[in-house]
């Protein structure tokens, strides 16, 4: 929490005042049974009518003063805290900006939507309930004390035995309460992987007839739920009883030695209800804190969560924001002897992968799952850094490009379609803000998406809604080639595009794509041999090395591995007509 | 829906809890007299204790422990009531949700597929969830609230009526002012709720696909619009804040007066003699116990708000239609497996018709090849055929029973299923082949997973058969999912099949073993194929040609061929230049 103090910074005043206002206002509640005290044994005592009013009116008078400081105080709480949370946000999205690959997949990406949301909504709610209330309890509590040890010195002992045993069962009953609320919270997560289970898989459960199984299974869960809160139930509820039945005791034992003091003369009947009315005050102030510690605590666990994105240093950095010259004669990419493994501990992903693509040749990257073909077309925008040998992109180590040039100039269609929400137009000029509809047109006509984007009534401006899901599968993957085409890019990556589309619109694209894409490199990632057959190179990925390259005549001679993929796909007679 | 209507839906649910709750009701009336009755005694016992030497002991004495009786009585009562309400409103939470999830189980599937997952997920656990809250919260303050303010106003009437008529009138004083304020910063809190669902979507959809970002060079334009939207956030939830917490200080001011003018009347009533000092003490602890349950009120008024509209999101899912029910004297006719489509319509919405008057014949043992592009309606007919969905026109007799009139377990056994995205649960590899066949023995279960080519990585994984799959199968290749799917399938001895070949995404040795596997299982079978593979497709007896929904072409390879149709088109489109 101490390290998200940075936020804060412009917040001082706030941070300073705020809490003080607070201060001032506890101070004026001190001073409430004191003055009724004040009523009872000077104005009742020498029945004084015109005390008992002026003593009424500075009541009044400290409530209204009170009202007021509080109501700085809420002023100040509030900025400081939406104040601090926005700057946290702006200054994780930002973070989460610069960070590479390798450290997305490390944190995981719904975890990092939680810090930005719920854990900044925690801690800045922490912020406004500190400055709320972290001077107002303890002032209370200890100026309760002070206050009773002014009135009687021996009575005063009562409080701190009575706020000691308080702070005793708030701590006894929250300790043994917060490890069930976390197994409750587990438990309640059981029922919700059912849940999803059941919806997911309702064809199979159905088709088998297993609805009554599954009702059996979310019984038990649930039943184990209710158990187990009931259990804790038990604790918890025992927290306000105690604490007032200490209060409670305090308040008997301050009447009985009250009375021994009175009845000594050491002291005045209205001293016993000043003393009983701060014992009610200590002990409202210590179930604040109370729950003070307990959103503390959670506030003090997701600042943590915070702080260990913002501490996450990007792998992956710039080496210049300046523009560099490149070599256009040389190859437009170029592998020499790249090794590459996400964890240094872990197996290599790539291991001495060379090869060279000439300018405006199209290359088909073939291999089974877990072959390495996505990392390797990862490494050329530079998603990640290669461990051994160098990318070259135009003569040039990819390391020495400013990022900004070097993505540029490629486009890419990942494995996952996603689209944003907005309109297909917003979509299509994510990389070309300019693009005029004739360019996202003609780039929505090659990639066979142009047909129902024009059904559409609203055409280019129908709605995408969040990740493209009033599309089908096809569709979106359609709608990605053409957003990665609309800028032209001098490079193209298509990591599995092709996947969700049949055999006809597979075909028809590919045929597209040959016929548009004069001049433009392309790599096309891929499991199907009918895909890259016709490609400039075909690269046969195998665990992660260079199994064979070569055009699909040569490899069918001279490489087993792009031999048995083909096989294994087409049935023999068909791909023996093919290299007849 | 209408919010009381939902109240009473769920009040109609705590029937069984009568008990319970009464128990409860009972609790709170014994400890709210008697927590009202200590300051009466406390006052008592000052009024024996006057001054110096003028104390008397013995009374005092007394009363204290009447007092410590009464803590005790309080203590226990409150920790039952407090107990009691849990109990109920957990069991409610259990019951509730049972009853959501049963009826996830009844609705027809057309309820599952158009309805978002995680939205009926979180309506199962965060809107019954809320329901409890509202309920705990409810009842606490309800039971607690209404006996202290009867019960503060008994005792302060029996006091003095006239500082009792006082309190009375200006306590509920706090309560507008607090719901004055309340409707001022409502609206805030709904632009704030507002603003904070838009940015969490907006940050799902752009840390979530942080690589593509990147991929085009798009961080600042995204940094840009999550700035402005960061930004009004600041503004909006600024003032919402501020707006909100102006409510607290507020009723605590109205109270601080209400507790001056106690002062006031109270000392004035001692003067003229009608009230001792003791009884004054008691009058100003009322004065506050009796404005505590106005302002509990309005601190857990919106937990209540959001309870009733939770509770009407719930309801809204049990009150969905269910399915059809089976047919009372159902049809069970012997098992030959054959299909017939006998003039069948159908579509999901009214204004877009997809299958027209179909007609097909499936004799035992035919192989029926469904091919078509991407979204045509290939699903569609399994939908119909295992009566997920039913039809709107004609009729469909699975082995010369309509199957309307068959009972939906009785036909579902008939059929093995296969489909493209496998669904195995989160349990051991043995229960998930067991699940459609309860008795099978474990060798008849390898025996399967051997015909499926599923043995032998099962073999290789850390605990063999007892290896636990996690949720959603992520420690399974895409293939090897599908392997299993088919081994399970295989255990039920289905007559008819209905597989979907995957597309893609499959490595290619695995998708040499789904291929095979497949073949085994349809040996001597009906079977419904949506083939994306030319060998597949050649080898059936039956192609059925779809397109929009339509079956436009049926008839085997040749002939289909022949007709140089649309299937001629597709054939030539995919495979003309191998």
């Amino acid at each position: 929490m101490w390290k998200l103090r940075r936020f804060l910074k412009d917040y001082k005043k706030e941070c300073i005042i705020g809490p003080l206002c607070k201060l001032f206002e506890a101070i004026l509640e001190l001073f409430v049974p004191l003055v009724m005290a004040n009523i009872i044994d000077v104005g009742i005592a020498n029945r004084d009518a015109g005390h008992v009013w002026r003593m009424s009116a500075l009541l009044v008078l400290l409530a209204v003063l009170g009202w007021s400081s509080a109501m700085f105080t809420q002023y100040f709480a509030s900025k400081a805290s939406q104040g601090a949370g926005t700057k946290i946000r702006r200054a994780l999205f930002a973070h989460i900006n610069t960070l590479s690959h390798a450290e997305l997949d490390a944190l995981g990406t719904p975890s990092l939507i939680t810090r930005i949301t719920n854990d900044t909504n925690q801690v800045q709610q922490s912020i406004a309930m500190m400055i709320r209330l972290l001077t107002r309890a303890p002032f209370i509590i200890v100026g309760s004390l002070v206050m009773a040890m002014t009135i009687n010195l021996k009575l005063s002992l009562i409080f701190f035995a009575a706020a000691l045993l308080i702070a005793l069962t708030l701590w006894l009953v929250m300790t043994r309460s917060v490890p069930v609320f976390a197994a409750m919270q587990r438990k309640l997560d059981r029922i919700g992987v059912i849940s999803r289970e059941n919806l997911s898989g309702n064809r199979v459960i159905r088709a088998f007839s297993k609805q009554k199984t599954e009702c059996a299974r979310v019984d038990a869960a649930t039943e184990d739920l209710a158990k187990t809160s009931i259990r804790v139930s038990m604790l918890s509820a025992l927290l306000s009883p105690v604490t007032y039945a200490v209060t409670d005791i305090a308040i008997i034992l301050i009447v009985w030695f009250g009375a021994v003091e009175v009845n000594a003369g050491g002291m005045h009947t209205g001293d016993i209800v000043a003393l009983v009315s701060y014992m009610t005050q200590i002990l409202l102030a210590m179930v604040v804190v109370a729950n003070l510690v307990t959103l503390m605590t959670r506030a003090g666990a997701s600042a943590k969560r915070i702080n260990e994105v913002l501490e996450t240093a990007p792998s992956v950095t710039e080496a210049t924001a300046e523009p560099v010259t490149v070599d256009s004669n040389a190859p437009k990419i170029a592998f020499e002897n790249v090794s590459f493994h996400y964890s240094a501990d872990g197996d290599e992903e790539l291991s001495s992968v060379s090869f060279s693509v000439p300018r405006g040749a199209t290359v088909g990257i073939i291999g089974g799952t877990g072959s390495g073909k996505t990392t390797l077309v990862n490494l050329v925008p530079r998603f990640y850094d290669v461990t051994k040998g160098c990318v070259r992109v135009d003569g040039v180590d990819v390391r020495d490009y400013p990022f900004a040039q070097l993505r540029r100039q490629i486009g890419i269609v990942p494995q996952q379609s996603v689209l944003f929400s907005g309109t297909i137009r917003d979509n299509l000029r994510w990389q070309n803000k300019n693009a005029t509809d004739e360019e996202m047109i003609r780039a929505l006509q090659i990639a066979q998406a142009y047909e129902f984007v024009a059904k559409l009534p609203q055409g280019l401006d129908s709605r995408v809604e969040q990740g493209g899901r009033n599309f089908s599968g096809g569709q979106r993957q359609r709608l990605c080639i053409a957003r990665a085409l609309v800028a032209h890019p001098a490079v193209l990556i298509l990591d599995d595009s092709f996947s969700a589309l049949d055999v006809a619109t597979d075909a028809a694209l590919r045929r597209a794509l040959q016929e548009n894409t004069q001049g433009m490199t392309v790599l096309l990632v891929t499991q199907r041999c009918a895909t890259v057959r016709e490609a400039d190179l075909i690269l046969t990925v195998h665990d992660g090395r260079l199994a064979g390259q070569g055009t699909h005549e040569e490899l069918m001679r001279s490489c087993d591995i792009y031999r048995a993929i083909c096989l294994s796909q087409q049935g023999e007679t068909e791909v023996r007509h093919a290299t007849a | 829906m209408q919010p009381r209507n939902s109240v009473k839906k769920v009040l109609r649910r705590l029937r069984p809890y009568t008990g319970i709750l009464s128990a409860a009701v009972l609790c709170a009336l014994v400890s709210v007299s008697l927590t009202l009755y200590i300051p009466v005694l406390v006052g008592h016992a000052l009024d024996r204790i006057i001054g110096k030497g003028n104390v008397a002991f013995a009374d005092v004495a007394q009363i204290l422990g009447y007092i410590g009786v009464a803590v005790a009585g309080v203590t226990v009562c409150q920790w039952l009531m407090t107990y009691l309400v849990n109990l109920v409103s957990y069991k409610t939470v259990r019951d509730l949700r049972r009853e959501v999830f049963r009826k996830l189980n009844t609705v027809p599937l057309a309820y599952i597929d158009t309805h978002g997952h995680g939205d009926l997920i979180s309506r199962v656990i965060n809107d019954v969830d809320a329901v409890g809250d509202g309920l705990t919260q409810l009842f606490l303050q309800l039971f607690a609230g209404v006996v202290t303010i009867v019960g503060t106003l008994i005792f302060m009437l029996m006091t003095d009526w006239r500082i009792a008529l006082a309190v009375f009138f200006l306590t509920p004083l706090s309560l507008f002012v607090a719901a004055f304020i309340g409707k001022l910063s409502a609206r805030r809190f709904r632009e704030q709720q507002l603003l904070q669902g838009e940015i969490s979507s907006y940050v799902e959809e752009y840390v979530g696909n942080q690589r593509i970002v990147k991929a085009f060079s798009y961080e600042q334009q995204a940094f840009e619009d999550f700035d402005a939207y960061n930004t009004k956030l600041y503004d909006v939830g600024f003032k919402a804040q501020y707006a909100g917490a102006l409510a607290n200080p507020t009723t605590r001011l109205v109270n601080a007066i209400v507790y001056a003018a106690v002062g006031v009347i109270g000392a004035l009533t001692v003067l003229s003699g009608t009230l001792t000092v003791g009884g004054l003490s008691c009058f100003l602890t009322y004065a506050n116990q009796y404005t505590k349950p106005f302002n509990d009120v309005t601190g857990v008024l919106t937990q209540l708000q959001t309870g009733i509209a939770a509770a009407a999101r719930v309801f809204e899912v049990l009150e969905a239609e269910d399915e059809t029910p089976d047919a009372p004297n159902a049809a069970a006719p012997p098992h030959r497996g054959e299909v017939c489509f006998d003039d069948v319509s159908f579509s999901y919405t009214p204004e877009k018709p997809l299958i027209r008057h179909f007609s097909l014949r499936v004799k035992s043992g035919t192989h029926v090849a469904i091919v078509g592009p991407t979204g045509c309606g290939k699903t569609t007919l399994i939908n119909l055929l295992m009566r997920f969905y039913d039809v709107n026109g004609g009729s469909i007799r699975v082995d010369g029973a309509d199957i309307r009139d068959m009972r939906r377990d009785e036909l579902r056994t008939r059929f093995g299923m296969v489909l493209q995205d496998s669904w195995l649960f989160h349990g051991t590899i043995m229960e998930n082949l067991r699940y459609g066949n309860e008795n099978a023995s474990e060798a008849e279960i390898i025996a399967a997973a051997k015909a499926a080519y599923a043995h032998s990585f099962i073999r290789r994984m850390p605990k063999g058969y007892d290896t636990v799959i996690s949720e959603g199968g992520g420690n399974l290749s895409l293939g090897q999912k599908q392997l299993l799917c088919i081994a399970r399938a295989m255990l039920t001895h289905p007559d008819i099949l209905i597989l979907d070949e995957a597309t893609s995404s499959i490595d290619t040795l695995t998708e040499i073993r789904v291929q095979k596997a497949f073949a085994k299982m349809m040996q001597g079978k009906t079977a419904f194929v949506v083939a994306h593979r030319l060998s597949t497709i050649r080898e059936s007896d039956v192609i059925l040609v779809m397109r929009d929904g339509n079956i436009v072409e049926q008839g085997n390879h040749e002939e289909l061929l022949q007709q140089k149709g649309f299937y001629y088109q597709l054939y030539q489109s995919q495979f003309s230049k191998q």
